[in-house]
């Protein structure tokens, strides 16, 4: 039997790994969205934290300062785009994808020395007892830290758009920017921020990659993870607990097609690689194909604001 | 007399090109109501927003109770007692009713405490809110409450509101009246700002008229009648427009018991429509914004499709034909929104009267677009409807909002029509070009077509119309004689006063 050689347990833990990288990038593009700003340059953010957050781990010894670099590497290309769209009123879409051309470009520069080198491992998350329970505990409790960070983001996140003032004010400045400068709140500051903290989350994202999930360096290594992302926030109705059940359903279907390849099932390999993208875009669209769907989509979106009017 | 409260001295303001205001002063008193009135453009605007801290004055300063006022934000102003309702509401359609509020407030409670407060505030005055309910889902009356409450639960010494009774029933706006009283005699100050002369006329202590930037005077609009107002505002003496008596001929358009559902997921859905329009006949729909009106313009243009024998033109079923098909057989429409919907902002006057006006006089040939005959056609619409702009070349967005209103109706009554549709056709338009507007609906009235308008202006209609119906909530009046019709009437018509009851008598 094919499907018995697959192992529960280790699948779910091998998904929890594949989706983190995803939600982390979409988690951050989310907050982007609400604020109003399309950022298109998810991929290109990602492997700027892959690419800077390997450097700086394999230089300093520590994937802790790693990931601070990754972080602070999508940061930066974010602060390009922001300067950009919200300083010279460029094209949102136009300006995002440039990010995620120049993103892929200069880090295939920047790592050309890096590639085939071992980053230093990041150790597993010693969870004593907990990792001891039979089946969950193989599946829940085995793994790094970032894992279970990503999930205390989430809700983080959820908590800081729904109850917090400043998420109020975030999610007031994405659905109507002219009222909310009437009233005397500070749009473009806002959306600064939020670009900033949408680069950090997909630097993390990438790093995430490149430090623990492959771990390696190698050119345009995010294949497609950033426009998977953005579709994710989308489809996921800008929710956060529904990104991170996107995310976890794309790493799930990621991770079983390839065990299913491994396994030698008589599909052919194409199908079961487009499979996580299918199954992921489809879930989503039939999730978010109900009534007011529409109404939780950010008034502002996409749209360049200047205050003169 | 009213102890002063604020004092303006010698503000002015410019923008590249323009002088806002120049050197205007004058002074509110504790309590008092206060009207601001002038035309489109007199510079009402940027003074309102130099009180509230979203311009810097380039000259001139303010004194608030003494002392020196001068907001660098909002919040400031917010801080010193000045609130302000919005004339585009600055309201959060995906937000909630307690979300928008506490948005506007400094230092907001919780939003649990706050939700109570609203509730009593809002009882308090006559303005009953929902604190849960998405604002998204409100009409235009209950969104100008919530902008109210809103100022109201920072106790303002000095509340400013900018045209607040364009989207309101004539009971409404009653209620809002004595909400505005009660507020007054309990020594809030109130900055009113207006073109409706009768309504200033009812409600304020004082008035002070701006034109062209300037303050042209400051009078107790009680001594004047609304006709010497007009008159200090436009600065010019005006005419009524003149309607010829005349026949009504046949019916040309008819609507039969149509219900439509709404293309967007705010709007309101039609239901049961039913009316006739006739040759030669004014048809005027009242209603409060947000009832329906967006959708019967659409329904009747094309843009929705309904199905084909519950449309009628001179007995033929056209519910099925879209934009051009109609437009093919003589209905012409004017959507109110007019940067995006009746013009596409980003292509100059020519392309803009080519849009509409192809098929019918015929400015392509072929497959190609006769330039020539599409921008002499574009200069007659200019000179006929005196079209403030250097040329046709001038996209559509440079144009001021009246101007380009003017172009737009302009345009669809050039092409002859023997129907025409047109929603606000004098929103946000000065007093004079409007005129020009309702004289030219008439006189295409005049020659025989059937024209109707949709407007939320009930002396515009009261002006121009010969029947009158109302809409709300999707439903459509039974149309009847406009001539001897009250306002109570055409109040009842457009739904009474919701559920707005009356704020609690001051007692003292």
């Amino acid at each position: 039997m094919i499907l018995g050689s697959i192992n529960p347990a280790v699948l779910l833990a091998a998904l929890m790994v594949a989706a983190t990288p995803i939600l982390l990038a979409a988690i951050g593009e989310l907050v982007v969205e609400k604020s109003g700003v399309l950022n298109l340059g998810v991929e290109g953010m990602m492997i700027m934290g892959a690419c800077v957050g390997f450097i700086v781990a394999v230089n300093t010894g520590s994937p802790f300062i790693g990931f601070v670099g990754a972080a602070l590497g999508g940061m930066a290309l974010s602060l390009l785009f922001a300067l950009l769209t919200q300083a010279l009123m460029t094209n949102q879409v136009a300006s995002g994808l440039a990010l995620t051309l120049f993103g892929l470009g200069l880090t295939a520069l920047l790592g050309q020395r890096y590639v085939g080198i071992t980053p230093p491992r990041t150790p597993k998350l010693d969870l004593g007892l907990l990792s001891d329970i039979p089946f969950l505990g193989r599946a829940l409790f085995t793994h790094d830290i970032v894992v279970y960070l990503t999930i205390a983001l989430v809700g983080a996140v959820w908590w800081f758009l729904k109850y917090s003032r400043a998420g109020m004010i975030l999610r007031a400045v994405g659905e109507n920017h002219d009222a909310a400068h009437a009233l005397g709140y500070h749009v473009k500051r806002v959306r600064v921020l939020a670009i900033m903290f949408g680069g950090a989350c997909a630097g993390l994202g990438g790093a995430y990659l490149s430090l623990i999930r492959v771990p390696q360096w190698t050119e345009g290594m995010t294949v497609g993870a950033g426009w998977i992302a953005l579709a994710l926030v989308v489809f996921a109705s800008w929710r956060p607990w529904r990104a991170m059940a996107g995310a976890y359903l794309f790493g799930g279907v990621v991770v079983l097609q390839l065990n299913l390849q491994a396994a030698g099932v008589r599909i052919p390999v194409e199908y079961l690689s487009m499979s996580p993208y299918l199954i992921t875009i489809l879930v989503l669209v039939i999730i978010s194909s109900g009534k007011g769907r529409s109404l939780n989509a950010p008034g502002s979106l996409n749209k360049p604001f200047h205050a003169s009017s | 007399m009213h102890a002063t409260l604020l004092q303006l001295d010698g503000l002015s303001k410019s923008y590249p090109g323009v002088r806002a205001n120049d050197d205007v002063s004058f002074a509110i008193g504790e309590g008092q109501i206060h009207a601001l009135l002038g035309e489109n453009g007199a510079g009402k605007s940027t003074l309102v927003k130099m009180i509230y801290g979203l311009v810097r004055p380039d000259a001139g300063q303010m004194t608030l109770r003494g002392a020196p006022f001068a907001p660098a934000q909002p919040s400031e102003a917010r801080q010193s007692g000045v609130a302000m309702v919005f004339q585009h509401f600055s309201l959060f359609d995906a937000l909630d009713v307690a979300e928008n509020v506490a948005l506007g407030m400094e230092n907001p409670p919780p939003l649990r405490d706050l939700a109570a407060r609203i509730r009593t505030v809002s009882e308090e005055y006559g303005l009953p809110l929902d604190p849960s309910r998405l604002v998204g889902e409100l009409s235009a009356g209950e969104r100008q409450r919530v902008e109210i409450v809103r100022c109201l639960l920072q106790d303002p010494k000095l509340l400013i509101m900018d045209e607040p009774t364009s989207v309101l029933t004539p009971q409404e706006v009653d209620i809002l009246f004595r909400t505005l009283r009660k507020l007054s005699s309990e020594g809030t100050a109130i900055l009113y700002i207006s073109h409706k002369l009768e309504e200033i006329r009812a409600l304020c202590d004082e008035a002070t008229i701006l034109r062209g930037g300037r303050k042209i005077a400051t009078c107790d609009p009680r001594e004047k009648s609304a006709r010497e107002l007009a008159e200090l505002m436009v600065g010019q003496l005006l005419n009524p427009p003149e309607r010829p008596a005349r026949a009504m001929g046949d019916v040309l358009l008819e609507v039969e018991a149509l219900s439509l559902k709404s293309n967007n997921p705010f709007g309101t859905s039609l239901k049961d429509i039913s009316f006739q329009l006739r040759a030669g006949e004014v048809l005027g729909i009242a209603g409060v914004a947000g009832n329906g009106q967006d959708e019967l313009l659409l329904m009747l243009s094309g843009e929705l499709r309904a199905p084909s024998h519950q449309v009628r033109l001179r007995g033929q079923p056209v519910g099925h034909l879209g934009p051009n098909g109609r437009r093919g057989l003589g209905v012409v429409a004017a959507p109110e929104e007019r940067l995006g919907h009746a013009a596409a902002p980003d292509m100059s006057l020519t392309e803009n009267a080519l849009l509409s006006a192809s098929g019918r006089k015929r400015l392509e040939q072929g497959g190609f677009i006769d330039w020539g005959k599409t921008e002499t056609f574009a200069r007659e619409i200019i000179t006929r409807f005196d079209v403030r702009t250097p040329g046709p070349h001038v996209l559509a967005r440079a144009l001021s909002g009246g101007n380009l209103q003017k172009f737009v109706i302009g345009r669809e009554i050039e092409l002859d029509p023997d129907v025409i549709i047109v929603n606000q056709p004098t929103w946000g338009v000065d007093a004079s070009a409007a005129a020009t507007i309702r004289q030219a609906l008439l006189d295409l009235a005049g020659k025989g077509a059937g024209v109707l308008v949709i407007s939320q202006d009930l002396d515009e209609l009261l002006e121009v119309a010969d029947s009158f119906a109302a809409l709300n909530e999707g439903r459509l009046s039974k149309a009847r004689p406009a001539k001897g019709l009250t306002v109570e009437e055409i109040g009842l018509m457009m739904g009474g006063a919701h559920d707005m009851h009356v704020a609690h008598e001051v007692t003292s």
